[in-house]
This record gives structure tokens, sequence and C-alpha cells, in this order.
């Protein structure tokens, strides 16, 4: 068996050639206690090489979690190879990594992607001449056509085989010397310097360019895209296609006309439906008794119903997340909005999940992977949240249309949105402060060439999300719809009333938590519980809890707004109304948000502290709105 | 004069980068050395950060770190 680790910079082609290479045969995962993305899967041509895909890095430094994972690999586990790929649209830089990989001794080859570019360009390079300069093999190819794939891994097991580093240790032995004798700060400046200088002499021998340099195509995109006056309303035009074909239920401003994610979300929901429907029937006419027909039904059906239900969303936005990412535009989001998130101690690649997240939280923390450090990740995970998705409008509506009917309706609502977003900033900058200490690296990013996007690697970024999301997400939320199914059906004597059941129980003993946020009342905290499965079904619990309503036409009412449910009044004042509305937009999503947390931080730890913060949030800030509320009103 | 007082459009000569260590690192494993030349291109629509590009590629960075990059 010989394990290939593929190496390059972020941009070069290197997802493009793992596609290539493996197929659809990946096994996606993440490295161990960081939120950067693990692939490995076999050549697709010759099952005996395995391949280690690296996270893009433009160099071996230890100073970001993808430096210290691709450096600890390629130094640690020892490869059998590394095949280095180097976009030749910009070798300087690129070849700044080969020469530290070289350095390590590790056998290498050089994949010079993205030949077909460079020709257009009028670009000659000498492949022989640098490989000769380097000391290791290079074979140009083009990733995206698949052209010299079969000659690169032939020279990849070749080299593999006979376990030879580089031919010209002389150069890396000389810088490394330097590295080592001198272990201090000025030494690794100057071993740095010294790469590039002979990084100049390679390509001054190697790679010949014209004279006249003329405006690329990428260019001439960008100084439109990035125009001083148009960037601003593209940008906006891009992010609204971006929400509207997930969500949108009047896409492109027609009334009714579904956009591809809520389309493909409808018929999901119909297919499943009408099973649920053909092994309801089979159940009854089988004669199973009530509890089984409930636990398949109401549990198991209803719980991977909910799993199905959100993978249109999920892949909707990746098709077109990708399309961003590989496009080249997804880095100008960033370059335009990052004066702004940089004061909220974010990125201006946060933009995207805390936007989609007004929508759904799932496919908007599916969404954050986009962002290059692993700080910025976990805390725009953390806040995400925060943003009031869908689900959670009903919750208001119903509120207002019970309580605040003589106020205006829309301020109040408002102020709950504006509440979620002004959270997400202050907990983005506590986190900042007291999570991450000052671990600012400041904001160099490259910004890649304009591409078109292969439909294959998109097609391909899509599928391992999906599969991603049913899988790990999928677990988690089936588990807890099932426990939540069986808490609210059951008590110590069999089936029941949810007002019996265990969830009234444990309601009844959770209730005083809640007392200093201003409703100490059962079926309040049963309805927080039961928000976790949807947000949406606190209104349901609260038709039946409090007026014994389960009528679906009068829910649908009350959840649209259009009709209160009065016996809320009872227990709710508008203040402790405020301060529940405002605890369930903060606390702990809904499952299926949990578990899009749990696949994208990689680790139950994680996934645990956040939702820990969120649990504190919520409640500080409820606590706030009921003390203060109560002196105000 | 340092690199934010550049015209866009306009190319220089890097001479020193006056950064604490780590920045300083990795502005130049992104291949900002001495004698690079460097073309600013624009300003972001917000007024930061800058485009420049070096080395046949175009890099981002705000005006804070551009500032400590000292050209001809």
């Amino acid at each position: 068996m010989i394990i290939a680790a593929l190496a390059g910079n972020p941009n070069c082609g290197k997802t493009t050639l793992f596609n290539e290479l493996t197929g659809s045969k990946q096994h996606v995962g993440n490295w161990p206690g960081v939120t950067v993305e693990k692939k490995e899967g076999n050549y697709k041509k010759d099952n005996n090489i395995s391949i280690v895909d690296l996270p893009g890095t433009y160099s071996l430094s230890p100073y970001s979690a993808e430096e210290e994972i691709a450096r600890d690999y390629i130094i640690n586990s020892k490869p059998n190879v590394v095949v280095n790929i180097v976009d030749a649209t910009s070798i300087e830089r690129n070849l700044y990594l080969t020469m530290q990989i070289a350095q390590t001794g590790t056998p290498m080859v050089v994949a010079l992607n993205m030949m077909d570019e460079v020709e257009s360009m009028g670009i000659d390079i000498n492949t022989n001449k640098l490989s000769e300069m380097l000391g290791v093999p290079v074979v140009p190819i083009v990733a995206r056509s698949g052209k010299g794939i079969e000659k690169l891994m032939a020279v990849t097991k070749d080299t593999a085989q006979r376990g030879i580093a580089t031919l010209k240790q002389d150069v890396y032995d000389k810088i490394k010397n330097i590295e080592e004798n001198k272990n201090d700060e000025e030494a690794d400046i100057l071993a740095a310097d010294m790469r590039y200088e002979y990084i100049d002499k390679v390509v001054d021998s190697s790679v010949f360019k014209p004279q006249i340099k003329k405006l690329t195509t990428s260019d001439k995109i960008d100084q439109i895209v990035t125009n001083k006056v148009l960037s601003l309303p593209i940008f906006a035009v891009v992010m609204y296609m971006l929400f509207a074909c997930t969500f949108s239920e009047n896409f492109l401003f027609i009334e009714g006309l579904p956009s591809p994610g809520v389309w493909l979300a409808g018929v999901v929901e119909s297919l499943w439906g009408s099973l649920t429907g053909v092994v309801d029937a089979a159940l009854v006419s089988a004669g199973v008794s009530d509890w089984l027909h409930n636990l398949v039904i109401d549990g198991i059906m209803a719980g991977v119903g909910a799993v199905f239900g959100f993978i249109p969303l999920v892949l909707v936005l990746f098709v077109l997340m990708s399309f961003l990412e590989d496009s080249g535009y997804m880095a100008r989001v960033a370059f335009v909005m990052d004066r702004i998130f940089r004061k909220f101690g974010l990125s201006g690649k946060s933009f995207i999940p805390l936007l989609m997240g007004f929508g759904c939280s799932v496919p908007a923390l599916t969404a954050s992977r986009t962002l290059e450090s692993d700080k910025d990740r976990k805390i725009t995970m953390m806040v995400t949240p925060f943003m009031s998705c869908g689900a959670k409008l009903p919750i208001y509506l119903m509120f207002v249309a019970t309580l605040f009917a003589d106020s205006n309706r829309t301020a109040i609502i408002f102020s709950i949105y504006a509440l979620g977003m002004v959270m997400a900033v202050i907990g983005s900058l506590l986190l900042n402060k007291f999570m991450f200490k000052a671990e600012n690296s400041g904001f160099i990013m490259e910004l890649p060439k304009y591409r078109i996007p292969s439909l294959k690697s998109v097609g391909i970024h899509a599928w391992e999300k999906v599969k991603g999301f049913a899988i790990k997400a999928g677990t988690i939320i089936l588990f807890s719809t099932i426990l939540i199914w069986f808490l609210s059906n059951f008590n110590m004597s069999g089936m029941c009333d949810m007002e019996e059941s265990f969830l009234a129980i444990i309601g009844n003993s959770i209730a005083w938590i809640f007392a200093p946020l201003g409703f100490n009342d059962w079926r309040a905290s049963v309805g927080v519980v039961t928000g976790w499965i949807a947000k949406e079904n606190i209104v349901a619990t609260f038709g039946q809890l409090f007026a014994g309503v389960t009528d679906e036409a009068v829910l649908e009412a009350v959840m649209a707004g259009e009709q209160g449910l009065p016996a809320i009044g009872d227990v709710f004042t508008k203040v402790s109304a405020f301060s529940y509305m405002a605890f369930n937009l903060l606390c702990m999503p809904c499952f299926a948000a949990v578990g899009a947390m749990r696949r994208e931080f990689g680790s139950m730890k994680w996934t645990l502290k956040a939702i820990a913060f969120q649990m504190v949030v919520a409640y500080v800030v409820a606590l706030i709105i009921n003390v203060v509320g109560n002196i105000i009103f | 004069m340092d690199l934010l007082s550049l015209k866009d459009g306009e190319s220089k000569k890097v001479v020193g980068i006056n950064a604490e260590y780590a920045m300083k690192k990795r502005l130049i494993d992104m291949g900002i050395t001495r004698g690079t030349v460097i073309t600013k291109v624009k300003t972001a629509p917000l007024g930061d950060p800058i485009e420049i590009k070096l080395r046949g590629y175009d890099l981002t960075l705000r005006k804070d770190e551009a500032a400590k990059i000292t050209v001809e």
C-alpha cells in the first residue's frame, strides 16, 4: 500500500485533482480537534494507492490549524510520497511550499496544474529545467480535464517505491542549516528570503513570460465585480439570489413561485408524506398495538422525515456555495465585507452563514465551512443560531396575536429579530475576548483568479455535504426526535396524554429554573423542550397544553398570527412573553441544527461548548428582559 | 514610504516589513520579500482592505498591514 498525500496552496486545484483521482469514493471527516475537513480515498485505477488530501496551505509555518496539520502529517505520519500541486499561473508563490516540503526530505512529485491557462496566457514553462532545479519530478497536468493524471500517478508510484527525496539536497540543506543552527526569528525570516531568492532563480531559467502584459479575463471580470460603484449592488444581488434560491416561497418576487430549495423540499415532504400514509395503512391493517403504531409514525417516520426535509436546503445551498467558492467570488465577499465584520471579531465571509441563518440554521451552519480560520469558523457557528430562523416566526406570531394585539405588531417582531442580530455581535465579541484570546492573524488573503467552476466538482462537493449531513446530523436528529416522542407519550404506567407524560413531569420539576425569567410554568418548560425538535412545535404544544387545541386548522391560524390563544394570557404577561420569545430565539437551536453543528465542529466537546454558550446567553438575556421590563412596565 | 501611499495602478519595489514576527513571517511566506515588485490594484468599496498584485497573483490585506510594508 502506498500512501500519497496531496499538498498545495488553496485554489491550486487540489480538490479537483482529488476528485479526479478518487472518483466518488471518498471518506470525508475532520482532522482531530479542529473544524478542518479531512478527505481520504483510493486511486480509482489502482487500489494500492491511498490518497490523503491535506488542507490547502501557503506554507508549512505552524501558524494556522491547516498549516500545522499539513506539517505534522508530512513530518510525523511519513506518507510514502507527497504530491505537491502547483498552480502554474502563480508559480512563484506556489513553489514556496514546494521548497518547504522538499526540505523535509519526503519523496515528492510536483504536479504542475492549470497548464491550459498558462498556455493561453502565452507563458512557456520548461518542465525539465524546473524538475532539474528543484530536484524532484515535475509532471504537467490539467486537473479539470484529467489531462496528464495517469502519467502523474505513474511517476508518483515510481517515486514512492524508490523512496528517493530531492536530488538537490544541497540547496535545501543550506536553508535548513540556517533555520536549525540559529533557531531564532531572524533565522526563520532569512530562510524564507532564501527560498524566494532560489525560486526567483528557478523561475528565471524555466518560465518564459511574454513581453507584453495584457489584462487577463480574470482581471477584466474583477474590474467590474469589485468596481467602486458596482461592487455593492452586485454583492447585494448575489446574496439575495443565494438566499432566495434556497428559501424563498415567492421566488424572484413572483407570488407563489417556489425557489429550487423550497420546491425540492416540498417534493421530498410530499413523497415522505405518502410513504408515511402507506406505512400507516399497513400498520393499521396488520393490527399492531397503539404504541407501536405511534412509535413508527410519530417517532421514527417523523424523525427520519425531519432529516430528509433538510436535505434539499443543504443540497441547493451547497451547489450555490461551491459555485461561488470555485468561481472565485467567495474571496471577494470577504474583500467587500471585511471592514464591517472585522469590528465584530468575525471574518467578511461570516456574512453568508449569518445571512442564511434567517432562513434555516442547518444549511447556514454547514456554510461556515468556507471560512479560513478555525477561530472564525467556530465563533460564526456559535452565533449563527441567534439569527432568527423561519421556524421561530410562528412562535412570535402566536404571542403577538395573543398578547400584543393592541401594540405595533411589526415593531415587536422586528425587535426580536434585531435582538438576535445584536446578540450575535455581542456574543462574537465576548467569545473573541474570553474563549479565543488574541488569536488575531490579520487579514492576508489571496484573491484567486475567476474560473468557471466544473460541474463535476460542484456536484461532488454538494453530494459530500448532503451525505455528511444525513449521516452525522441524521443520527442526532433521529435519536433525539424518538427520545422526545417517548418522553411526551409515556409515563410509568404506559402510553398517556402529554399532560401526564414524563415530559410533563420533567416540565414541572424544571419550571422553577425559569421563574427568574418570568415564566414559572410547566407548560412553558415543556414548550422549550418540544421546541428543540423544531421551534415551531412550541405553538402546537401550547395549543394542546393551554387550550386543548389539536385541530390542525386552528393551529395553522395561530402559527400565522391570525388567531390568538387567550389561555396563554393566564400565565404570560407582555414582559414574560417577550422574555420567553427571546429565550427560545437564543437557547439551543433545534436538534437538526445541533446535528449540523456536531458535523461541522467535528467534535462533541465543541458542540456541547456551543450549546452551553447559547443556553447561558439565552438565560441572561431573558433574565435582563424580565427584570428591566418589569421595572419599566 | 509605505505601500499604503501607492496610487491605484502604481508599482514599487519592497524595501522591508516593519511588523512583529508572526505577521512578518506570514507576509514573507506569501512572497512579499525584499525587492519584490508590488502593484496596488485598488481599495475595497468600503475603504478597507486593499488589493495588490505581486508575483503574478492578487492579494488582499488591510490598511494596517499595508502600512507596515515599506517600499522604495
